[in-house]
């Protein structure tokens, strides 16, 4: 099937000269949550901003649905429904009618029905006659995801949804999310929290420097940049590493007591099973061992670092 | 076009006008009724009538150009900025709604605040002193140029502002000066030759040149120099706006 958004050669370089894109190209595909990860000042909330038609771009192009974003900018925004990082919210204003008023600025007719299953569905119902300016932090997120919902968009972009959201309303906000895209919206979600990503994304993107570093299918990049580390708690302290080990890589801590092994799950050459021999082979005894995966936060660091 | 947008956009900008209504309705109009009092009746009666007129009824169309300036540069700049910094400008940009349909909506409210404000003016005016309208569709058709065009040159400011100092800037420092030594209180024939060559470079001038024609048929200059200067006027403001919309001017830069 034909992506949904199709982005080519995307730059942008600001008045101040910032360059805060650098040619970037990524297709986005149907029914996806996308997660973009990287660091402050990456170019994830310019790569959302210019898709969702906030900020100008300088070179390059995005289609929505086939719908190019400048020339048919009605069609392809009808589609999208955008969640900012901050909470800009009229703040005067009640629940009901801020949700209601997102809805008639996509054009949509009034829809009652769709506003109160939205408001129902993030736990907002009660609070649809309140004032935003009475609402705590993490119901004004709630707002801002109804009201990027009130048109019934087929994307959904969320800039940081989590930020500054406590572990309860985290996990909500996350359950909300996965409701969404069995419900078939595509999702592009930007985030700090690399767990985040990890817990919701099917792929995966790094931005880093206003360049695309990397994009994947979170399974794929787990195993093919997932290490593994095999610590072994010694019988016997070491003081230097046996030299039937060396064509492992390994190293020793805690005074040698400790002996950590870093391998790869997909590498046959050095695996456990080899190194483990070896040491029996070698008489060093060991109590104790366990093994680490690395996380996608070290992936994550290792790029945007090298 | 996306008529449903730019009816919410209007009435929602309306019903921030009406939520405060103190502020935004009853105030200018309580302050320009104190100019009739003191100009009009307390000391308009010891100054001589101009061409005909009494000096009460001269000042009206004055001070209702005066209230309809600043009101359309005041909520049409304050209508477009505070989105701009409470950030909740994102959604305008992102909805599927054209510049033109945006302006429609923000500059189309802003217009309709001030000349509801210049009609509750004109109508308390009749209370203090007698008033003649010869020419009512001229009447209303500057005073509806007058909106729109000082409404789009609000908007401008509100674009254009990056604090809420620089929103009160134009209005204080060029707009009032401009409209009171644009002939609201007095008759460009008084004044001695140079200032009032000086004072043709006005664009003032003629908005209330016109409007007090179409009271009571006194005017600096000419009706139709008048209306070709309003809806110059009103040419040059929609030109910039299309071009700051079209650059993204500060809004998607």
């Amino acid at each position: 099937m034909a992506p949904i958004i199709s982005i080519k050669d995307l730059s942008k370089t600001y008045a101040s000269g910032l360059q805060a894109l650098k040619s970037i190209s990524l297709d986005i595909q149907r029914g996806e949550i996308l997660g973009l990860l990287g660091p402050n000042g990456a170019g994830k909330t310019t790569l959302i901003s210019i898709i969702c038609g906030i900020v100008t771009k300088s070179r390059g192009s995005v289609t929505v649905d086939g719908h190019d974003n400048v020339t048919a900018f009605r069609e392809a925004r009808k589609l999208i429904g955008l969640v900012p990082q901050e909470l800009h919210l009229p703040i005067f204003e009640t629940v009901w009618d801020t949700v209601s008023f997102s809805r008639a600025l996509y054009g949509r007719e009034s829809n009652p029905g769709h506003i109160e299953a939205t408001l129902k569905k993030l736990s907002l119902w009660d609070k649809k006659d309140s004032k935003i300016v009475t609402l705590s932090g993490g119901m004004k997120r709630r707002v801002l995801i109804a009201k990027a919902l009130s048109h019934e968009p087929r994307i959904l972009f969320l800039d940081e949804p989590t930020a500054g959201v406590d572990v309860a309303l985290r996990q909500d906000l996350w359950a909300v999310v996965r409701g969404l895209r069995d419900s078939g919206v595509t999702i592009i979600l930007t985030t700090h929290y690399i767990e985040e990503a990890e817990e919701l994304a099917d792929r995966i993107g790094v931005i880093n420097k206003g360049g695309l570093v990397l994009i994947e299918q979170k399974k794929a990049l787990m195993q093919k940049l997932g290490q593994k580390k095999l610590t072994l708690e010694l019988a016997k302290p070491l003081a230097t590493i046996p030299m039937a080990l060396s064509k492992f890589a390994t190293a020793l801590s805690k005074e040698g007591r400790e002996l950590a092994y870093t391998y790869d799950t997909h590498d046959n050459k050095g695996g456990i099973a080899e190194f483990l021999s070896v040491l029996t082979k070698s008489k060093i005894d060991y109590i104790d061992l366990h093994t680490e995966q690395s996380s996608l936060e070290d992936i994550f660091l290792g790029l945007v670092k090298s | 076009m996306n008529w449903r947008a730019v009816l919410t956009i209007f009435s929602s900008e309306m019903k921030r006008f009406f939520r405060t209504i103190g502020q935004s309705l009853i105030s200018p109009v309580i302050s320009t009724i104190l100019y009739f009092v003191v100009f009009g009746a307390a000391i308009g009666s010891r100054i001589q009538h101009i061409e005909g007129v009494s000096y009460g009824a001269f000042i009206v169309p004055g001070l209702i150009m005066l209230s309809l300036l600043t009101q359309s540069i005041s909520n049409a700049s304050f209508g477009i900025y505070f989105p701009r910094f409470s950030g909740t400008i994102y959604e305008y940009l992102a909805a599927p709604i054209s510049a033109l349909e945006m302006v429609l909506g923000f500059v189309g409210a802003a217009a309709a605040k001030s000349l509801l404000i210049g009609l509750i003016i004109l109508v308390t005016s009749a209370f203090f002193v007698p008033l003649e309208i010869r020419h009512p569709f001229w009447m209303v058709a500057f005073l509806l140029l007058t909106a729109a065009t000082f409404s789009l040159l609000g908007f401008m400011i509100g674009l254009w502002a990056d604090g809420f100092e620089k929103l009160q800037i134009i209005p204080l420092l060029i707009i009032t000066p401009l409209t009171f030594l644009g002939g609201s209180f007095y008759s460009l024939d008084i004044l001695p030759p140079l200032w009032r060559t000086i004072s043709y470079f006005n664009p003032v001038v003629y908005l209330i040149s016109g409007f007090r024609w179409s009271f009571n048929e006194v005017a600096d200059v000419n009706v139709i120099v008048s209306l070709a200067a309003t809806l110059g006027f009103l040419f040059v403001c929609l030109a910039v706006v299309a071009w700051m919309f079209k650059t993204g001017y500060r809004l998607k830069n």
